[in-house]
């Protein structure tokens, strides 16, 4: 089998885990709804890695969406409509943010992204008359397609339809990395003045892995919003962008499944781990963070692929 | 105008002490963080850290003084040898254990290896010193205040923020200057600076040059953070917005330029401070809003040349 297909193949069988998972113990659904939240999100992430960038400040375009969603919720309660209006939201924010941050590279593209980030944490901080500050905001009970729901089937809503924007997304970001443009990403990553004597605009093709990174955050922050309830400044902090950054890295950039790996395993650790070791749980990440970068540089995507190969010869 | 400055003239003139003040802080940290880029040539996200910790031990260390019964002059060389010390072990273990694997690999990869410390660095500070704000203001008042003439007005302002610390950070500038241009130990750092080749072949010790910078970058960071602590309470999380606000202002003046970043930090801590008088919800973003703005028309900074000398 080729690659690809391979990768599909594996996909499908995650989700249908991930299914029954979420059917043999109901508390799962929720773990696993904000694993495959954030698995959109890094998937964002990756696209940045694969051009040799990295974000420290993709936690705004989350948090942008969550109060997206908090924020329009009491006059427009539909789901649906608010995941669409979450998109927009971002897309625009991220055309705007991004043809000011795509003219650089590395260290001011990262830190860039970090300092935005953090203004915007700060403004949902002190705004207190629109954002109710610290405390966040409440989101309201939501109804699909005008019919509102238990929360049982509430719950499995939301689980298909992070599901389906898992795949759907996952797909998406397989066809443009194959396509040219995916493909001039990768290159300004190994060199970047080849692509301009090509006559390919590189700033150009970073803009757009950068608007398709602020969507997937975009909408994994209105999943986020739509799953807890309860939108706070945190979505914006910095803890929550190194999250990101920690899950790419740890899940590998190197295919499309790398992201929801590392954020199923990241979510389900920090389930039962961040509230024996709360205090220590940055330092925790950090460590690993440390050690994939210096010892295991494909994350779990790589070794798990590699194995796959070696298989593959054998 | 005239009914303006007249009746706002007294804030007009706290809000550039204030800014000054400031200024003197953020240009401490923002030449460490500018100094360690230009000779390693790697961003190190966790120097708002060793600004906390600075910050904190210096606290502990003050407060240790003043309950062991030293006289209350004793607090000001309390924050001088918490950042020697804070610099002093912390430098050469990050540049020996972890910087030392690091400088030849891709930038997003040194980038996340800085910003991994950054997340052991803020939990570390926490599990030490816990989360509940600490203050210790013993050498503000030891220095009492001072009348500063402000036009028609007289502002009495603290000696320690209007004095002492621009002394200090002027004090820094002038002697950095003068270290890397005049002794041959910072002529060897400029050497390495511009190119590191040519200055190995020469018979210097670039490994040696490389640890001894970043652990003079780390004591400055330390610095900043320990003549920080009289004037502020110290809280989780000054480690990530003094890592930001100093990035701002070496990015506005120009990655590597020294003398840039001091009239960067007094053109950013004043217009901050005035924007906390005047208008206090812009406080955070006023900072960014120059750092944007300045960008937007010199992507090299404002000082910063295309590719030239660094320090």
């Amino acid at each position: 089998m080729t690659q690809p297909r391979i990768e599909l193949l594996l996909a499908l069988l995650g989700a249908a885990a991930m299914v029954l998972a979420a059917m043999a113990t109901p508390w799962l659904k929720f773990v696993l709804t904000l694993a495959l939240a954030k698995g959109i999100a890094v998937l964002g992430i990756m696209l940045l890695l694969r051009a040799g960038q990295v974000s420290f400040g993709h936690a705004l375009y989350v948090a942008l969406g969550a109060y997206t969603v908090a924020f329009l919720a009491p006059s427009m309660p539909d789901a649906a409509l608010l995941l669409v209006a979450a998109a927009l939201g971002t897309t625009v924010a991220g055309l705007l943010i991004g043809l000011f941050v795509s003219r650089y590279r590395e260290i001011f593209f990262g830190m860039l992204n970090l300092a935005l980030s953090m203004v915007f944490y700060s403004m949902l901080e002190k705004f207190y008359h629109y954002t109710r500050g610290t405390d966040g905001i409440r989101v309201p009970s939501l109804t699909v397609a005008g019919v509102p729901l238990d929360r049982v089937s509430y719950e499995w809503t939301i689980f298909g339809m992070a599901l389906v924007l898992a795949l759907g997304f996952g797909v998406f970001a397989r066809v443009y990395l194959a396509s040219p443009l995916g493909q001039a990403l990768s290159a300004i990553k190994t060199r970047e003045t080849r692509l301009d004597f090509m006559g390919v605009s590189s700033r150009n093709v970073l803009l757009s892995a950068y608007v398709l990174s602020a969507l997937m955050a975009g909408c994994a922050g209105a999943l986020i919003a739509m799953t807890s309830r309860h939108v706070t400044p945190l979505l914006a902090y910095w803890t929550a962008s190194g999250e990101l950054v920690f899950i790419a890295i740890l899940g590998g950039a190197g295919g499309v499944l790398g992201p929801f790996l590392g954020a199923a395993a990241y979510e389900l650790v920090r389930v039962y781990a961040a509230a024996t070791v709360a205090d220590m749980w940055q330092m925790i990440l950090g460590a690993v963070l440390l050690l994939v970068i210096l010892f295991a540089r494909g994350g779990i995507w790589g070794l798990l692929s590699s194995r796959l190969q070696r298989g593959r010869v054998a | 105008m005239g009914d303006w400055f007249e009746q706002n003239g007294a804030l007009l003139g706290l809000a550039l002490l204030d800014g000054i003040a400031s200024a003197a802080l953020i240009f401490m940290v923002a030449v460490g963080l500018n100094l360690v880029f230009g000779v390693l040539r790697v961003l190190n996200v966790a120097h708002g850290s060793l600004f906390a910790i600075g910050a904190y031990a210096a606290a502990s260390i003050g407060l240790f003084f003043t309950s062991a019964g030293l006289p209350a002059w004793a607090s000001l060389p309390a924050l001088l040898l918490a950042a020697m010390i804070v610099g002093l072990v912390l430098g050469p273990l990050i540049e020996r254990l972890l910087l030392r694997r690091i400088y030849s690999e891709e930038p997003v990869l040194q980038l996340l290896v800085t910003f991994a410390l950054f997340m052991i660095l803020e939990d570390a500070q926490k599990l030490v010193w816990g989360v509940q704000p600490v203050s210790f203001s013993a050498p503000v008042s030891l220095m009492g205040t001072v009348d500063v003439p402000f036009g028609a007005d007289v502002i009495p302002y603290n000696t320690y923020q209007v004095i002492l610390l621009p002394a200090i950070a002027v004090a820094t500038l002038i002697g950095l200057a003068l270290f890397l241009r005049r002794t041959l130990t910072g002529r060897v750092i400029l050497a390495v600076t511009t190119d590191r080749e040519a200055a190995t072949a020469m018979g210097i010790d670039a490994r040696k040059v490389y640890l001894l910078t970043f652990t003079f970058g780390a004591m400055l960071a330390a610095l900043g953070g320990a003549l920080s602590t009289p004037t502020a309470s110290l809280v989780p999380g000054i480690g990530a917005s003094t890592i930001v606000l100093s990035f701002a202002v070496v990015a506005t003046a120009g990655l590597g330029q020294i003398e840039g970043a001091a009239l960067t930090a007094l053109m950013i801590g004043i217009g901050r401070s005035i924007a906390v008088t005047f208008q206090p919800e812009l406080e955070v973003v006023v900072p960014y809003l120059i750092m944007v703005a300045v960008l937007l028309v010199r992507p090299q900074g404002l000082f910063g040349v295309v590719e030239t000398r660094r320090v």
